[in-house]
């Protein structure tokens, strides 16, 4: 008996410990909290350019399911009234100056949007985290004050082109929101982007982020914050509102 | 002694005609080959010039450093100050404003919907104001295939290429997907006012010219500016000139340790044509070279026919006295009379070869093909006052060359055994 107690006690260690967490799991819930049904808000784009000198751009959005989203710039002046439509893969800008629809498709996906540190991709590259990427939990650590779970993602093999083949993101462990990202090309090892949360907001049950920072490791500026000033979740959006027709009214 | 030789030249054909012809031919080719060359190199720096450098260029220090890839957001602020300041301080040259951007050339059709895309640079310059020379200087009407020069804000004029592949036309709008110097895309309509014949391949491909203040708007630069070029009243780069005025500007207005400071660069330095102009600065002597050498050896063969021919004569005039030093003197002579003669003749032929080469021009466009060269596609010459004397060099020298060599063989007569050849 004496020698059993051990062997039990052995046997109970594993539940004792902190449990270890499941990869899918995490971006299941970081999923949970990034993807909505619908939502409707407004931010603040405020890019620093390589001058130093920063430009701010606010903008209203709708969007609808993973696939279907619809931006119009509110400022500055210039930029006042141009619309971009995204429909499953596929994105359309117009400008009221120059009263063109355009399909913004192959190498101009990679521009800058509005010489920022988002590209084009990156505003369709939206979809749930779990069906694109195969995950694994590499370490723990600590970032902003917030102890965080590190997993390394890699695109699945049947995913179609993703925009980023591997990340590497920093997991806050209990409102699961990815407060840090390297994003990496297909070689794994060249940053193309860095990505943080730095402020979030609690929106009824779910944790959502307040401000963002991009920045594009191979461009020039000094990186681009994206505060988002009011959101809705789960409106009730027209279908109207994400067709070619309504990006000239 | 010398009117006794050039009558005896005169009346003796043999003696002057086939040196003269041969004197004649090569000064000929001299003066014609300096002359194209000069053209050539001359269209290729003014080509340079005119398109994308000025005689000299003032950019912000860090524009210079990416000038490669237009980098219109490190321009330099309050443009009109510096052009205010460039109009007082430099009045010796004419001072013009350049904005070069790239972008996306899309023609629509009647539903605005996109019926062909083509990728395409412009150049944004001043067309409006009221002291610009550019029309003048790119010599637009000139080129003017159809349309008219622009008229108003938005009007661009496209090369002749260009349009014909987006099947566009004088009266045509087209819209132009470019970015900003934010980086936000940008499109903007323009009116085809004009197509325009630019006469260089690349830019009739691919090239069109907007309203500076129409692309500064496009790329919202407010009143920055990417490039000032400067030209000297002269029609040809002076290097030295050049080299001068850019130090003492960098001196005056330019500071290391600001990256957006004014910087002034020589055309020379900014398209990378150090090499070639001082091929073209050698142009006259590398011809002369050829010439001279050409020229040497058939008219030393030409001197040797010559000594055989006259043999007797030679031995003759050994035999009743004169001295071989002076035989060979009374040569030296008759060869520059030939010289004279036929340097005259050959720069006279040569001139007018040139001259209908300058004016009528050689037009190479259809051998040039896809070429991506900034060159002219009619070739012509350039008549300098350099090409009046050129051809003497190589004319004289090597017909005296020549016959020193030839006439070397007085110097082996024996005295001795001239009875006996004489006899003959």
């Amino acid at each position: 008996m004496r020698n059993l107690i051990p062997i039990l006690f052995m046997g109970a260690l594993p539940a004792l410990l902190p449990a270890q967490p499941d990869a899918a799991e995490i971006l299941r819930k970081i999923d949970h909290q990034m993807v909505t049904e619908s939502s409707e808000a407004t931010a603040t784009m405020i890019i620093t350019n390589r001058r130093g000198r920063e430009s701010r751009i606010t903008s209203r959005s709708w969007s609808k399911g993973e696939t279907t989203s619809m931006v119009e710039y509110l400022s500055p002046a210039r930029e006042k009234g141009v619309k971009m439509l995204r429909l499953d893969d596929v994105l359309w800008m117009y400008t009221p100056q120059a009263d063109r629809v355009i399909q913004i498709s192959g190498h101009m996906l990679r521009q800058s949007v509005s010489g920022s540190d988002l590209s084009y991709e990156d505003m369709v590259d939206n979809g749930k985290l779990l069906d694109i990427y195969d995950a694994a939990v590499v370490g723990e650590a600590e970032f902003m004050e917030r102890p965080c779970y590190v997993l390394r993602l890699r695109a699945k093999k049947d995913a179609d082109e993703v925009t980023y083949a591997q990340r590497k993101v920093w997991v806050d462990k209990t409102r699961f929101l990815p407060l840090k990202e390297e994003r990496y090309a297909k070689n794994g090892s060249t940053l193309l982007k860095n990505f943080e949360i730095r402020s979030v907001q609690k929106i009824g049950d779910r944790w959502y982020p307040k401000e963002m920072f991009f920045k594009d490791v191979l461009a020039n500026g000094q990186g681009t914050r994206y505060i988002i000033d009011d959101i809705k979740f789960n409106v009730d959006i027209p279908d109207y509102m994400f067709t070619k027709a309504a990006l000239r009214e | 002694m010398f009117r006794f030789l050039m009558k005896g030249m005169l009346r003796d054909r043999h003696r002057s005609l086939l040196p003269s012809i041969v004197v004649a031919l090569g000064v000929m080719l001299t003066v014609f080959m300096f002359a194209y060359m000069k053209g050539v190199f001359d269209d290729f720096f003014n080509n340079a010039a005119l398109y994308d450098s000025g005689h000299v260029k003032i950019t912000s220090r860090a524009y210079y450093e990416e000038k490669d890839v237009l980098p219109n957001d490190l321009a330099m602020e309050d443009g009109p100050a510096l052009m205010k300041m460039l109009r007082g301080e430099y009045p010796e040259l004419e001072w013009s404003e350049r904005v070069k951007f790239g972008g996306l050339l899309d023609a629509f059709d009647e539903n605005r919907e996109t019926r062909a895309q083509v990728g395409a640079a412009g150049i944004g310059i001043d067309f409006f104001g009221p002291d610009t020379a550019e029309r003048k200087r790119w010599n637009l009407s000139a080129g003017l295939q159809s349309g008219t020069l622009p008229q108003k804000s938005g009007d661009i004029l496209m090369g002749k290429t260009l349009a014909s592949q987006m099947k566009l036309g004088a009266g045509d709008e087209v819209t132009l997907i470019s970015s900003t110097v934010n980086g936000s895309m940008v499109l903007q309509n323009f009116n085809v006012a004009g197509i325009i014949y630019f006469g260089t391949p690349p830019m009739d491909k691919g090239m069109f010219l907007a309203d500076i203040n129409d692309a500064k708007y496009m790329l919202d630069m407010g009143d920055w500016s990417s490039e000032v070029l400067g030209y000297f009243n002269t029609p040809y780069y002076d290097d030295v000139r050049a080299r001068d005025l850019a130090a003492s500007f960098n001196a005056a207005h330019s500071d290391s340790s600001d990256r957006f400071s004014p910087q002034m660069v020589v055309m020379l330095d900014d398209a990378g044509l150090s090499e070639y102009f001082g091929y073209a600065e050698k142009a006259g002597s590398i011809v002369s070279f050829i010439m001279i050498f050409a020229m040497g050896v058939v008219l030393w063969n030409t001197g040797l026919m010559g000594a055989i021919r006259r043999y007797g004569e030679m031995g003759l005039r050994l035999a009743v006295g004169e001295s071989k030093a002076h035989v060979y003197l009374s040569l030296i002579l008759e060869s520059l009379g030939i010289a004279i003669m036929g340097t005259a003749v050959g720069t006279m032929f040569g001139l007018g070869f040139s001259y209908w080469l300058q004016e009528v021009g050689f037009n190479i466009g259809s051998m040039m093909g896809d070429s991506e060269m900034l060159m002219p596609t009619i070739i012509r010459a350039h008549i300098t006052p350099t090409a009046f004397y050129i051809g003497f060099f190589p004319g004289v020298f090597a017909t005296l060359l020549g016959s020193a060599l030839s006439g070397l063989r007085i110097f082996k007569r024996d005295t001795a055994s001239l009875f006996k050849e004489l006899e003959i």
